[in-house]
């Protein structure tokens, strides 16, 4: 369960050093004078049927990193390398948009908003038979035919196909998106915060639907949420971003029990739990996340991490594999000790090691 | 039981008591009835927990304790009951009860309690800011109008000594650098800044309840840690009763010590956060607890759901509010509306699974 890297098919989607810079120009002659680096160096992949969640805060680049994957925005630099149904691998990152189109159908998109994301003037069955008619599949019959199966695939009555979004609600509404992103058999779906804008009640019943639908359809999902235990329920694999960089790759339960960068288990300590005898929120992160138009020298989560050294305000540390399949970006000789899952008062201890620089580094 | 939480004693008065509280908007589709009688207590330096999914009238009714319920909204029964402040030198037993429901909204008694005794913390501070003023002066604002709380002798305050007031509440909430943060727009500040500036205003006049309406839904995580904390700290300094809204169950246990459940504008069931969470009599509360994915359970399993949707507005079921979606529902949960009767020894539910009293209509 812990090594199945190396006997592992080729990947599904292989994103290398990716980068997405925004300028920011002043002035009359619109002058660039410096750059928002949103996406600055992200590395991971993804296999065939499987969910990478990607969380971190507000600002933290995760939103952009999966726009830059399905090419809704053109990245800065690096390479998305995507193995196409019919077995070529293509770089999505520079593709030319005549050599995209037709690989539009096989990665769609699942949006936060359910009341913003549906075209209020259209019936269901134009919503969700939209990426078809784009695509140009099937005839109007056929269309309504898979209109009709997708609404039963995700729990809604065939007969609502003639209806306007305004007669469902917050939760129907998301299953309608997500009949929509399935219109063209994706094979690769991002999901942007799904449920974060559900009721508690009805966020429930979406994930255990997303779920199913991967189990039936072997869909490949990257999750993008904040919530943590939201993305821990559905991810086999969680990546953390903080200003723009992966701090931490890990499977999820290797990931919660033994977080191995200061910010992933702040992150987790931040969670307030869902029971009145278990105390959280203590020791809680100070400080605010920097801007990613001025990060601060070295590690760019230096000035709120407790363990930071003064290496660590000077240089900049790499991601390195600590254990197979599990990345984490600090110096080797930071360790930071957090006690069993259960125990939410994590005591943590700061010890310098002198592992030296015999750590794998993935760069 | 529940970790270290201020209770105030048993036998004191209720600083709040809200009674069979009804609150309908008559729009041109029909009534929507958003509170349908509700009643709940608030004891002086308590932590109450609202709890509630969308639609479930948690912020009517907070609007209507603070009588700021929107047209074509009205309360149309039901009594709230707040005890003043005591008049200078009197002590809390000289203190006046008033009905709120019965005051006019526009009223100099009124607009005294508001914000004076009152405080509201809303769910989106950029949107409470105004971004044409400063917050500064924003608070020096509230600070002036109800400046009697921060001089005994009825002399008026001037700007600086308010600007001076502004200035230790900006420090007194963690803000960095008060002098020049002061003069900052709601705009030019963070998330988290931005909240605790709110807070800041909120606790500008000293009030004696507090409503924080989903004041953390709308930053991050860790900030949320922050503001929780300084709520936490806050009111053990100053023995403010708070009133808190919000639908993260998470957030409800780490701050409440007593919890409120609603649903569809009724209260499902209340008691001791630690009864709720870990004895919860009500099917609602017991179904809303298994729904959420925990940081300890076993993952990419289907989670419990509770079946159905929250109903329309104007489609509310007869009898009880929750029978459609209720696992445990009988014959005459349709036909009757449970009243909310006590349940073991600290609990009260509106359910007849416990009993049989019917709610007079």
């Amino acid at each position: 369960m812990t090594d199945t890297v190396a006997a592992a098919p080729p990947p599904l989607l292989e994103v290398r050093g990716l980068q997405k810079f925004f300028p920011i120009t002043r002035g009359f002659l619109q002058r660039v004078v410096g750059h928002v680096r949103a996406v600055d160096g992200v590395d991971f992949t993804l296999a065939e049927g499987e969910t990478l969640g990607l969380v971190g805060e507000s600002g933290c680049g995760k939103t952009t990193a999966s726009r830059c994957i399905l090419r809704a925005i053109d990245p800065t630099g690096g390479s998305i390398l995507y193995r196409t149904r019919d077995g070529r691998t293509v770089d999505l990152a520079t593709l030319a948009p005549r050599d995209l189109l037709p690989l539009r159908a096989e990665i769609q998109m699942i949006f936060q908003d359910p009341f913003g994301s549906l075209n209020p003037r259209m019936t269901l069955l134009d919503n969700v038979g939209e990426p078809l008619l784009v695509n140009g599949i099937g005839n109007r019959r056929e269309r309504a035919d898979r209109v009709a199966e997708l609404l039963r695939l995700v729990g809604l009555r065939p007969e609502f196909m003639h209806r306007f979004p305004h007669a469902f609600s917050g939760g129907q509404r998301q299953r309608i998106g997500i009949a929509r992103a399935l219109a063209t058999n994706p094979r690769l779906v991002v999901a942007d915060e799904p449920v974060s804008a559900l009721d508690v009640s009805i966020q429930a019943q979406v994930l255990n639907l997303l779920l199913e639908l991967q189990a039936r359809l072997r869909l490949t999902f990257l999750f993008v949420a904040h919530d943590l235990s939201v993305v821990r329920h559905i991810s086999d694999r969680i990546a953390v971003m903080y200003v723009g960089q992966l701090v931490e790759l890990a499977r999820t339960d290797a990931l919660f029990r033994r977080p191995q960068h200061p910010y992933t288990a702040a992150l987790m300590r931040a969670v307030p739990a869902a029971d009145p005898r278990v105390r959280s929120g203590d020791a809680i992160l100070a400080g605010e996340v920097p801007s990613p138009a001025a990060p601060p020298q070295g590690c760019y989560f230096n000035p709120r991490c407790r363990h930071a050294q003064q290496r660590c305000r000077v240089e900049a540390p790499a991601l390195r594999e600590i254990a197979p399949g599990h990345f984490s970006l600090k110096f080797p000789a930071i360790s930071i000790n957090v006690s069993s899952e259960k125990d939410r008062c994590h005591r943590h201890l700061c010890r310098v090691e002198t592992l030296g620089e015999r750590a794998f580094c993935s760069h | 039981m529940a970790l270290d939480r201020p209770t105030a004693p048993a036998d004191s008065p209720p600083l709040l008591s809200v009674r069979n509280l009804r609150v309908s908007f008559a729009l041109d589709e029909g009534l929507v009835r958003a509170v349908d009688g509700t009643s709940f207590d608030v004891m002086p330096g308590q932590v109450l927990g609202v709890v509630g999914e969308s639609g479930c009238g948690k912020s009517v009714t907070m609007r209507a304790i603070l009588q700021l319920v929107e047209r074509p909204g009205r309360i149309t029964s039901g009594e709230i009951h707040f005890r003043r402040r005591p008049p200078s030198g009197g002590g809390e037993d000289s203190a006046e009860t008033v009905d709120i429901a019965r005051l006019p909204p526009r009223g100099p008694v009124m607009r005294d309690i508001r914000g004076g005794e009152i405080a509201l913390i809303p769910q989106e501070p950029m949107a409470a800011f105004s971004p044409v003023h400063t917050v500064g002066d924003q608070i020096v604002e509230a600070i002036l109008l109800h400046g009697h709380r921060w001089q005994d002798g009825g002399r008026k305050l001037t700007r600086r000594e308010a600007r001076d007031i502004t200035v230790g509440l900006f420090r007194d909430v963690g803000i960095s650098m008060p002098e020049q943060r002061i003069d900052a727009f709601s705009w030019q500040l963070s998330g988290g800044l931005r909240q605790r500036a709110m807070i800041a205003m909120a606790l500008s006049c000293k009030p004696r309840l507090l409503i924080a309406d989903e004041p953390t839904t709308a930053i991050d995580v860790t900030t949320q840690a922050q503001v929780l904390a300084l709520l936490r700290d806050l009111q053990a300094r100053h023995g403010t009763a708070i009133i808190f809204i919000t639908h993260d169950l998470g957030v409800i246990a780490q701050m409440a010590s007593y919890v409120v459940v609603m649903y569809l504008g009724r209260v499902m069931e209340e008691g001791p956060v630690d009864d709720i969470f870990h004895a919860p009599r009500h099917p609602y509360t017991r179904a809303l607890l298994r729904s959420i994915p925990s940081l300890y359970g076993e993952t990419r399993v289907a989670l419990p759901v509770i079946s159905g949707a929250l109903p329309h507005p104007f489609n509310r079921p007869p009898g009880c509010p929750f029978h459609p979606r209720c696992p445990d529902a009988m014959a005459k949960c349709s036909g009757a509306v449970p009243s909310l009767q006590p349940v073991g020894t600290s609990q009260l539910a509106s359910c007849f699974l416990h009993h049989d009293a019917v709610e007079p209509e």
